[in-house]
């Protein structure tokens, strides 16, 4: 038996393994598979303020080994989320992790205030702050791509929700992930998830023209984990070296299984999300917990937290 | 779960080919016990370390909950990208990871109405199945194929059994009449004056069909195919403008509110070109701009 618990800037999970953002819906499609309480926490599909239609179709194209989104962040809006999706989840007796994402800094704390207010509050484990999604028209909307935007968005959110573990996720489309990390550390956030989709492009080659509505899109899946492993070593290598305050990381990109899970904590996650996978294997985020377990256990590890990061201690000496 | 879907290694038993497609029938535990016309399956492709980690959806041509292997489901596959090639390359005996029924069937009238089943190319897949649950419910049944030519029609000889009468088109004259099944669909729909009109095909088939179903007072139950990557829901990228009770039009999934819509539902004017815009008067449409 591995404890497999992991601890989130003060919130307890009884496991690391999450689904992704805007991979899972929010709980009820996924819980005809297996029951999401399960998991360590489900994370929502990002919640907007107003309700957002998205972008055109086609939304989405196959790539080698992931694929390509342009969803443009659809949804209910906040009011309806916390109306329906949240007790929804609350009933299942589900850990939630709130994904948010605002037009304006100030629109995100309009956002967690609502859910704050919200009737099933107490079944949220913390808030996952969206400043790193592609699909928006507005590229300047990627907070996460600039220090000082990321500052000022999770400011706002961690003065709005004092009490509760908020986590800034980044996108690895940047100069220096450690900068921007640094960023959100300051400015508040509790953790980090990393890391979001890279932006892509697919030219339809009978069309000659490009393949998604929305002209790019997000790219996710196993092709991105390399990237995913090496942004969550260099934060997490970076806080080992002292030059950033020790924080939780939570590894998101292309995990398909436990050995990809493994990786990712290796590489200093304490917590992992499933996305993309969940696509082509509707049970992965509850399979991949049962491989992540065996894994540690065939490492002779008795709890997953001696494994996060231990990849930091192994650097092969030329 | 007890949710009316199952994700089942199944195993394939039979595979023959059907003019320019490949017929499939897999041994999928549960699926067929809870499927009904119009629902789908999708199909994992490539293996459990595949490159291509989209499902592909393909609605139940035929469902069987018990036979010698157990209950097995039918579907048609067009061969024309690297996942439908591994489906249709399978052999007896191969394992394929089901994961079904999905959708919302088609609805079936409380009254035994005459009904007009039109099915393009291989969306006449889920037609004779349905064509036999109509006739149960005493409901007189005319089917109309259309295809490109004759090899790219499904299933011409099992709607002679499966409808009262049977109409043939194909744009190059190659079997039935030449031309599209909009042309022969009024006079067929005035004739055994129907009160449902079922379809499935191309986008631009459906729109067609609802016009002509429309233009008799008929009501078109049409059976959308969408692109999708999941099949169950998580994934948005499946969605269309469709109008509901309410009179609001929002972007929907095709695969969990559909794959069966009222045709007088379907936003027809945001289609064009490929694309599938947002109208404008849609519920959280992007002001200028767009998002």
């Amino acid at each position: 038996m591995v404890d497999m618990s992991t601890v989130l800037a003060g919130a307890t999970l009884p496991n690391p393994v999450m689904t992704a953002s805007g991979c899972a819906a929010n709980g009820k499609e996924l819980h005809r598979f297996f029951p999401v309480s399960d998991l360590g926490a489900f994370v929502t599909k990002t919640v907007m303020r107003d309700p957002r239609a998205g972008r055109g179709t086609p939304r989405m194209a196959e790539t080698p080994s992931g694929m390509l989104n342009s969803i443009g962040l659809q949804g209910p809006g906040i009011d309806v989320f916390v109306e329906h999706d949240l007790p929804w989840l609350q009933s299942v007796g589900a850990r939630v992790l709130v994904s948010v994402a605002g037009n304006t800094a100030e629109e995100f704390g309009e956002v967690v205030e609502r859910l704050a207010a919200g009737p099933a509050f107490e079944a949220v484990v913390g808030v996952e702050v969206n400043i790193s999604c592609p699909n928006v028209a507005n590229r300047g909307l990627v907070f996460a791509c600039d220090a000082a935007s990321s500052e000022r968005v999770v400011a706002i959110v961690r003065e709005r929700l004092p009490d509760l573990p908020v986590l800034a996720k980044l996108t690895p489309d940047v100069t220096d992930i450690v900068e921007i990390a640094a960023a959100a550390l300051a400015a508040g956030a509790d953790g980090l998830t990393m890391v979001n989709t890279l932006l892509g492009m697919v030219i339809d080659t009978d069309l000659l023209r490009p393949h998604l509505a929305g002209v790019t899109g997000g790219l996710s899946g196993p092709a991105i984990r390399p990237v995913a492993v090496r942004a969550l070593f260099q934060v997490h290598g970076a806080m080992r070296a002292g030059r950033l305050p020790l924080a939780p990381l939570v590894g998101v990109g292309g995990v398909r299984s436990g050995r990809d899970a493994l990786e990712l904590v290796s590489a200093g996650a304490s917590a992992v999300q499933v996305g993309t996978a969940t696509f082509n294997d509707p049970g992965a985020p509850r399979r991949v917990l049962d491989e992540l377990e065996a894994e540690i256990a065939r490492h002779g590890f008795g709890r997953f937290a001696d494994v996060v990061g231990i990849a930091h201690e192994r650097i092969p000496c030329p | 779960m007890s949710a009316g879907v199952v994700q089942v290694r199944g195993e394939l038993i039979a595979t023959r080919r059907a003019g320019a497609y490949q017929h499939l029938t897999v041994v999928a535990p549960g699926v067929a016990e809870l499927a009904h016309p119009g629902q789908f399956v999708a199909l994992a492709v490539g293996g459990p370390t595949s490159a291509h980690l989209l499902r592909r959806a393909f609605s139940i041509h035929r469902a069987k909950p018990s036979g010698t292997y157990g209950g097995t489901v039918d579907v048609v596959v067009a061969p024309h990208g690297p996942g439908t090639r591994w489906l249709t390359a399978l052999r007896p005996h191969d394992p394929v990871d089901v994961v079904g029924p999905l959708g919302r069937p088609f609805p079936l009238p409380a009254e035994p109405v005459p009904c007009v089943l039109v099915g393009g190319g291989y969306g006449s897949a889920p037609l004779f199945w349905l064509a036999q649950e109509l006739r149960a419910r005493g409901c007189e049944v005319e089917m109309v194929l259309g295809a490109a030519s004759e090899d790219r029609l499904f299933g011409v000889v099992e709607a002679r059994r499966s409808a009262d009468g049977v109409t043939v088109t194909t744009d190059d004259g190659s079997a039935g009449r030449r031309g599209w099944v909009s042309d022969v669909l009024g006079e067929v729909v005035a004739r055994t004056s129907a009160g449902v009109v079922y379809a499935c095909g191309p986008m631009g088939m459906l729109r067609s069909v609802t016009e002509v179903a429309s233009e008799h007072g008929a009501v078109a139950q049409v059976a959308v195919e969408e692109s999708m990557a999941c099949g169950i829901g998580v994934c948005m990228t499946c969605v269309m403008p469709v109008t509901g009770n309410d009179g609001v039009t929002r972007m929907v999934r095709s695969c969990v509110e559909g794959p069966v819509f009222r045709g007088d539902r379907v936003r027809w004017d945001a289609f064009s070109d490929g694309l599938g815009r947002v109208p404008d008067d849609a519920l959280g449409a992007a002001r200028a701009g767009g998002h």
